[in-house]
Formats: structure tokens, sequence, C-alpha cells
């Protein structure tokens, strides 16, 4: 028998997190903007609403109403499938994500509902295997645009990608050696008494390292590349295509936020204010991180940044899940 | 490795900080200096007449072509410019017809907003120019 309210609660809690989670990629993109406007010593978006706050709105509507550009050489059902390849997993990250404890809503609803839209026992392995299937929108579109510079972009994320991700995943193990589990609530539960970034300082620096190269950004933006490749894998995309990229770029960084504050920073644990609150800070400390970041450093040579995923990176992981597991057969 | 990284993130993040040099052009201004070569007046003799003695060699030094003379004659034997016409849309703004012009009668402002909507309202002539001049303060 299925029961009809249960999935029209749920459908409700998708909808509720799906608003939310785009009204945030709207808003970091003025978030980011201003952020570099002010630390480049500019002002950034300005004149679209009080200092640029409807500055999202009308990007939206300028990037809907743009020209749809079809290349004439390009592959046309990989060009259109890449951009969704991208968006949806970024977006999908999200259904595994706690954001905080059981709620009332200050007692608007009768029973304690749990924040988040469902609860897997194999959380991490989710998120990593969502991550991993949407870099495929980058290397689909760029190979897909029949273009030199997206292929060029295209092959630098596929390289980027393979060895980075080896090395995300293996930093968070380290995590979930301690906790002894996969599943996220279970994981947060775990640290409120102690962060895990206490224990695993090596696996945290890791961490956001490799995040910020998963998620193609400066100073690891080699897919991107503008002044090398114009704008790497994704120079022939125009209008909500270009706009489905960019949105993914922007909720991947949310889901690595959001996944570096559940593995290491506590989730939602934390005084005085309500645990979603909390959890929004501490995302939104990561992410103003990642912005502090691009402003502050230029990019890796694509040589340097193999050679520092491979030769450093992944040797420091393995030797931190080493450590991790010595310490904790014996004590 | 470790220490210049960090000293990055700290000099951006004092930035960030700090007030914006940003200047809200159409609304603030930043002027110019005042030897900057800008748009062009004709000045008056202390009688009222125009300045300008038609001798040509603004004319000819414009190494942009821009200025055209027409010569006019009084009957006491002054010349005259008839017709001055100065196209400060082709003009480099260079101010050699400042410094050829015996008489000083030409010479380049510090206006700097030169953008127009039209071709055609740069096309300056002698009445515009010598309006001009009554205008601006030197």
């Amino acid at each position: 028998m299925i029961d009809t309210g249960l999935i029209l609660f749920n459908l409700i809690k998708i909808v509720i997190v799906f608003a939310c989670v785009m009204l945030c990629v709207a808003y970091l993109t003025w978030i980011e903007r201003k952020v570099l406007g002010h630390m480049q010593i500019r002002i950034g978006p300005y004149y679209a609403g009080w200092h640029g706050l409807l500055q999202p709105i009308a990007d939206g509507v300028k990037l809907f109403f743009k020209e749809d550009i079809l290349p004439r050489n390009a592959n046309k059902v990989l060009f259109v499938l890449a951009p969704m390849i991208s968006i949806v997993p970024a977006l999908m990250s999200f259904a595994v994500i706690p954001f905080g404890d059981k709620t009332t809503f200050f007692g608007i609803l009768k029973e304690p509902v749990p924040m988040r839209i469902t609860e897997l026992n194999i959380g991490i392995l989710y998120i990593f295997a969502l991550a991993g299937l949407g870099s495929y929108g980058v290397i689909f579109g760029g190979w897909a645009a029949n273009n030199k510079y997206a292929l060029m972009g295209a092959l630098r994320g596929a390289a980027q990608t393979v060895s980075y991700e080896l090395a995300l995943t293996l930093s968070v193990l380290g995590v979930v050696l301690i906790s002894g589990s996969l599943n996220l609530v279970e994981i947060v539960d775990k640290q409120k008494h102690m962060w895990n970034i206490v224990y695993q300082p090596v696996g945290f620096l890791l961490y956001v390292i490799c995040a910020v190269a998963e998620l193609n950004r400066t100073p690891f933006d080699m897919p991107e590349a503008e002044s090398e490749l114009v704008a790497g894998f994704h120079t022939d995309y125009s209008s909500m295509k270009f706009a489905m990229f960019f949105m993914a770029e922007y909720a991947n960084m949310i889901t690595i936020a959001s996944l570096a504050t559940t593995l290491f920073l506590g989730g939602w644990h934390g005084p005085f204010f309500p645990p979603l609150i909390w959890f929004m800070i501490k995302v939104f400390c990561i992410i103003f991180f990642f912005i502090w970041l691009r402003a502050s450093f230029p990019r890796v040579r694509y040589d340097q940044l193999m050679k520092f995923g491979w030769k450093i990176l992944v040797p420091i992981a393995l030797l931190n899940i080493f450590i991790t597991s010595l310490v904790m057969l014996f004590v | 490795m470790i220490k210049p990284l960090v000293k990055g993130l700290a000099f951006f993040l004092k930035y960030l900080f700090s007030k914006p040099i940003t200047v809200f052009y159409p609304e603030e201004k930043v002027g110019s200096f005042p030897r900057y070569r800008g748009l062009h007046i004709i000045r008056r003799k202390p009688d009222g007449s125009i300045r300008c003695v038609a001798c040509g060699l603004c004319e000819a030094i414009c190494p942009a072509k821009v200025i055209k003379i027409e010569i006019g004659e009084l009957e006491d034997g002054m010349r005259y410019p008839k017709r001055y016409q100065l196209d400060g849309y082709r003009c480099i703004y260079c101010g050699l017809c400042q410094e050829a012009c015996p008489v000083n009668a030409i010479i380049l402002t510090p206006e700097y907003e030169n953008a127009r909507y039209k071709k055609e309202e740069l096309m300056l002539d002698r009445d515009t120019l010598l309006k001009r001049g009554d205008e601006v303060k030197l």
C-alpha cells in the first residue's frame, strides 16, 4: 500500500530544500562578486536594487532571454545533455545532507521533523558518486562543442577530476574511521562533544584543498582558465545552458561546504543558536574561504597541479589514513 | 611554502575592510589636470571681436587636417575667419594648433567629456568656439 501522505510530505520537503538551494545559489553569485570586489578595493554590483541585491535576478532574466547558440559542428545530443549532467547531480546531493536536528519549527508542526530529505546509510558514498558523475558534464560539454579551447578545458578537467577525486575521498576516510559510519547523520551525532577537525586537522586541510580543485575554482580552475582557454569547457555555451553550468558550480560549492561542515565541523551542533543557523554559519564560513582563495591566489600551472595532486596530496592522505588507523587500533 | 600563502590571504583580508576606491563616474567626477588637452575654444580681443587673424597656420600644421578656414577681410585690411570649421570628432588633441597660433586665439581647454551621440555635435564652427570661449574660464 502506498502512503500518499508520506509521499506528499517528502515532496514538500524536496520542494522547500530545492527552493532554498536555488535561492542560495543565486545569492552566492552576488556574495562572490561583492566579496571579490571589496577585496580588490572595488564595490561590485551596485545599481540593481540596494547594493546590487537584485543583481542575481537581473542576471537570471538576462540569461533566460539570450540567444541559445548551437554550434554547427557540435555533437548536438551531448552538447545539450552536458549542462543537465552537471546540474542534476549537483542538486541531487542535497538529498542526504542533514541541515539540522529534529525540529517542530517553533511548534507549527505537531511532530518533530528531521531537517533533511532522507537519511542514507551510505551518504558519503552517495555524494562522492554524484560528484564523480557531475564531472562528466564538464568532459562531455568540452568535447561535444568541437572547439579547441573547450576540448583543452575538458581534457584538463578530466585529468584534474581523476587525480583530485582520489585525494578527496581518501581525506574523508579518516573521519569515516573515527565515526565508524558512512551515514552523515551518525557522523554528526558523534561530534556532539568534539568536532572531527580536532582529530583530523590534516584530513580537513586535504579536504579543503581537494574540494577547491574538485569545484574547479581558482587556484585550480584548470578547465575554465579564462586567461588561456577563453572560458574552457563552456566557451561555446550561451543562454540557459551556460546558466546551468554556472548554477551547477555554485550548487556544488554549497554541497562541498555542507559536507565539510557535516564531516569536520560538527554539523548543526553549537551553543546558543538554533541548529539550522549554526549549520548555515559554518557553511558560509567555508564558502567565504573559497571566495577568499579566489581573490588571493593566481592559477597554478597544469603540470604543477598534477604533480601536487599525485606526489603530495595522495601520499599525505594515505599516511593520514594509516596513522588514524594505527591510533584507532592501539588507543 | 605556507608562509607566503598566509601572507597573501592576510593581504586580501586587509583590503576587504578598507574603503573601495571606486568613483561613481557620471555622478562623481574626477576632473582633469590643468594642462590636459581637451576641447578647443577661440578667444576674443578685449574689444569683443575675434582674435583669430585667419593666418592659416593652424590649418597648415594640423596633422589630422580637421581645421578648415575661409578667409575674410575687413575694410581696414584686417583679416578674419569668415568660416572656421573644426571637427572635434577627428581631432587628435595634439595641441599643435595652439602652439602654432601667433595671436593665441585657439586654445585647448581641460574639458574631457567629449563623448556625443552624433558626430555632428562635435563639428565646431566659429561661433560655437567663440561661445565656448565666453563660457570657459581660463
